[in-house]
């Protein structure tokens, strides 16, 4: 998963050996380097651009745009008068969707939409998590539906059709889910360690089968279906598993976004200071050197496939016990599953970066059915968004060539000195 | 499950030089699991009745072949006799040092194919030509997806965005061909137009991939998974924004007609199968021999794979690598836009949402079980198509087992052939990397 990065700025080693006749460039040069050829920067200008383009598309297919347009040359003002309206209300509506709604009266009403945007990233996030690790690992795992499925059939297994005490209830059910879904993923793991079968097409067919499984427990009397119903149903959730929410308070969020964020926190220990995460990372980077150096390189596929299964897994658990506690159907896993590899390739695969990205993509899953309900722009619209923001930073030069942004691996545009690496060592 | 490659076998050496040849437990494992469950079906599911074979496609055909009838229960248990000899002879080769060969690997196939549809069928008369057919209608957009992974990766460039490419080319033809119908009311002109504008939207696709990947560098393996989002929201954007509301002008596309090819159709069997086809499907066949042809046998071809498996030798004699990926990865767009038109036009289906489901990951799964190979990769893809299309035979007929498990079996095959038959399989060396000339 590695690309050629571009060095970022100019380290400072470079700038010591600089002799007296090239001068310091000044504070403020720096700074300004520093911003324009930094990350963050391009971060914000892909997501700008990627909702101009989105602006585009709402304005040229809008019926009061398309109509202005007749007579255009006659009164060109009422074309860029539809234009702003149709954008700035789809816009307004998705900001209201995902963020702060104006319109209500309290503060608490308003807030609203966050806790959406925190429901919606809480899936995201974790499934995030388990496709970014396996990205570290070297390795895809596109079986993140099938691995929610079977961890979503396990949990809400345990979740409906036992009696346990409460709080236990709930943990015995996440643990099972986790279970469930670091199987599913291991399976692949395993083949791959033992028969070197590429774990993309396993992981591929594996949903195919997990979602065929599930959709036969689901329409068998005794199994996964409700009693009494021939819908290919679930029962709903007991009271006492399903994950501690604010519904009382009128929100939709609950515990999963803590379990979450904890989970965020696990894999990024594991990654950057446990010594399993230390191997993952040295076969990621280079299985054969790994090997040499002495790192059993087919147990770490499966240790890698067991954490990214259960990763997904979380994301699985999370929509049975705690946003759809109603019962479920094969479709429970909603897309997450997909969605999780665009959130992980944009957050780079690092645990805080797919963080934000799972909120940035929650933010417009929320808003997306808001603006479709306001505003009658079809939520498809935030798939577009999304895919172009990840676009965009993944090619950072496209960015800065729109922006007319400098170019950071050029560096300065001064003559600067030869120095060999001899002279710099002493 | 036709396929294998040779990676357990050391090339063919000079006789002076000892030869190693390294055997592998995986095929005889791999027999034994098949063996196992067709035991357990004889043993557990005994089922009674005949098994009629029906190979004609109507009464009307020129040659009338008889139908063939099997009694289900002895005909099975002979197939697990037969298996077993298969395996037992499978593990003697191991034993001895000896590599399984291809032709038992086949040949194990088909009986225990046999096998389970006669045991599946048992009682009821199994249409084979209808099987048949459906299977490679089924396969056909597998196959032109496969065909553009395989040359995507031959030059060096991974595509996983063949599922973007399937969904744009089925739109594309969808309006394309609606808004000709409509305007001009030509049927012929509004195919053409229809195949002409998938063709220019794969390769539009294939484009944005090539580009991001050799200009940009990103990550193949990102530009693939992205574009199929893109492509996927970008369809279903305009599918609710613009197509549903005017469905009559821009999303009524004609279809394609089966055109019988004189002769070649008469001949019993094949000729139903095969040649009782639309144009789509033909234009399949040229295209799995034209791409087998180029990759194999032309100049073109031993420049492509060069750039795919080491591009700085490439450029070393004067190949401009980046061009060459570029320009492949558009033209290979192309075949997986010709593939989409099998969605809509090929099946007189109005465009909707995502309607590929997921057929660009089975052609991509397709790519890989097929060993890069474009002719293995076809057969892996109509294998995907016969098990897909089994299940909608059986559950016609009355199936014993939950269509869900039918509709697994295909993946649950693959799984296991993966791992059991090809196992670690080496793609094009530089497949996935930008070449950076330095």
């Amino acid at each position: 998963m590695s690309e050629p990065q571009p060095k970022t700025s100019t380290t400072p080693r470079d700038t010591t050996t600089v002799p007296a006749q090239a001068p310091e460039p000044s504070r403020w040069h720096q700074t300004f380097q520093k911003i324009t050829t930094g990350n963050a920067l391009i971060s914000v200008l892909s997501v700008l651009l990627a909702l101009v383009v989105g602006a585009i598309m709402i304005a040229f297919t809008d019926e009061d745009v398309q109509k202005a347009a007749g007579y255009f040359f006659a009164r060109p003002g009422d074309t860029f008068v539809a234009i702003w309206q149709s954008v700035s209300g789809a816009y307004s509506a998705l900001f209201q969707g995902s963020i702060y709604n104006f319109r209500r009266d309290s503060f608490a009403a308003g807030i609203k939409p966050l806790t959406e945007t925190l429901t919606f990233a809480t899936p995201l996030i974790a499934g995030g998590l388990g496709v970014g690790l396996a990205f570290r690992v070297g390795m895809f795992n596109i079986g993140g539906r099938g691995q929610m499925l079977i961890a979503a059939s396990v949990a809400g297994w345990l979740a409906f059709g036992f009696e346990l005490p409460w709080g236990l209830h709930m943990l015995v059910a996440l643990v099972g889910g986790l279970l469930g879904g670091a199987l599913w993923g291991g399976i692949a793991g395993l083949l791959k360690a033992k028969t070197g079968a590429h774990e993309v097409i396993v992981t591929i067919m594996l949903n195919f089968v997990a979602f065929y499984l599930v959709s036969w427990l689901l329409r068998t009397p005794g199994l996964l279906q409700a009693p009494g119903s021939s819908n290919p149903k679930t029962p709903p959730m007991k009271d006492t598993a399903i994950f501690w929410n604010l519904k009382e308070y009128g929100y939709n969020l609950h515990l999963g976004f803590l379990v979450v964020v904890a989970a965020t926190v696990l894999v990024w220990w594991i990654l950057s200071r446990s010594s399993l995460g230390f191997r993952f990372r040295a076969v990621g980077e280079n299985p054969n050197a790994a090997r040499v150096a002495g790192i059993n390189v087919p147990s770490i596929y499966v240790y890698a496939m067991l954490i990214s299964g259960a990763l997904l897994g979380l994301a699985g658990v999370n929509q049975v016990l705690g946003t759809v506690t109603t019962g479920f159907t094969a479709g429970i896993d909603a897309g997450v599953g997909f969605d999780a590899i665009t959130v992980a390739l944009l957050g780079r695969s690092t645990p805080w970066g797919i963080f934000a990205a799972g909120l940035l993509f929650g933010a417009f899953k929320a808003g997306g059915y808001s603006m479709q309900a306001a505003e009658g722009v079809p939520v498809d619209i935030v798939l577009v968004v999304q895919s172009l923001i990840v676009l965009f930073i993944a090619a950072p030069p496209l960015v800065r060539t729109i922006f007319r942004l400098p170019d950071p691996s050029r560096g300065p545009k001064r003559p600067r000195p030869i120095v060999t690496k001899e002279v710099t060592a002493k | 499950m036709t396929t294998v490659t040779e990676h357990h076998q050391v090339s063919p050496q000079p006789d002076a030089l000892a030869t190693t040849v390294v055997t592998s437990w995986k095929a005889p494992i791999a027999f034994a699991v098949f063996t196992l469950a067709a035991l357990a079906l004889a043993v557990f599911a005994p089922r009674e009745g005949d098994t009629t074979y029906r190979l004609n496609a109507s009464d009307k055909d020129a040659i009338i072949i008889a139908n063939i009838s099997v009694p289900a229960m002895p005909a099975l248990w002979v197939v697990v006799v037969l298996l077993l000899l298969a395996t037992a002879f499978s593990v003697w080769l191991v034993t001895q040092k000896r590599r399984v060969p291809l032709w038992l690997i086949v040949v194990f196939a088909i009986v225990f194919l046999f096998g389970f549809l006669t045991w599946a069928g048992a009682g009821a008369m199994l249409p084979m030509i209808n099987l048949l057919y459906g299977s490679l209608s089924l396969a056909v957009p597998l196959i032109f997806g496969a065909l553009t992974g395989v040359i995507g990766e031959r030059v060096g460039v991974i595509n996983i965005g063949i599922e973007g490419q399937l969904l744009a080319g089925a739109f594309t033809s969808a309006v394309t061909a609606s808004v000709v119908m409509s305007s001009t009311g030509s049927v012929g002109l509004a195919l053409l137009a229809g195949v002409i504008g998938a063709m220019v939207a794969g390769a539009l696709v294939g484009m944005v991939l090539a580009a991001f990947a050799i200009k940009y560098f990103v990550d193949q393996v990102i530009v693939g998974v992205v574009l199929n989002v893109l492509v996927t929201g970008l369809t279903s954007f305009f599918f609710s924004q613009v197509l549903a509301p005017n469905a009559a002008v821009l999303n009524s596309p004609p279809r394609f007609p089966r055109l019988p090819i004189p002769l070649l159709s008469e001949i019993p069997i094949i000729g139903p199968v095969l040649f009782r086809q639309t144009l789509i499907v033909y234009l399949m066949y040229i295209a799995v021999i034209v791409v087998f042809i180029g990759l194999f046998k032309t100049r073109w071809g031993l420049r492509l794979r060069a750039v795919g498996e080491h591009p700085q030798a490439a450029d070393t004699v004067g190949i401009n690598v980046n061009r060459t990926r570029f320009w492949n990865v558009a033209l290979a767009g192309t075949i997986a836009g010709l593939g989409g038109t099998f969605f809509t036009i090929g099946s007189g289906i109005a465009f909707n949402k995502e309607m590929t489901a997921g057929a660009g990951f089975i052609a991509l799964a397709a790519v890989i079980f097929g060993g890069w190979d474009p002719i293995r990769a076809t057969l892996a893809a109509l294998l995907f198509g016969f098990a897909s299309n089994l299940q909608n035979t059986l559950s016609v007929i009355g199936s014993p087992v939950p269509s869900e498990f039918m509709l697994m079996l295909p993946y649950l095959v693959t799984i296991i052939a993966v791992a059991g038959l090809v196992g670690k399989v080496r793609g094009p060396a530089a497949a996935g990397k930008p070449y950076i000339k330095s």
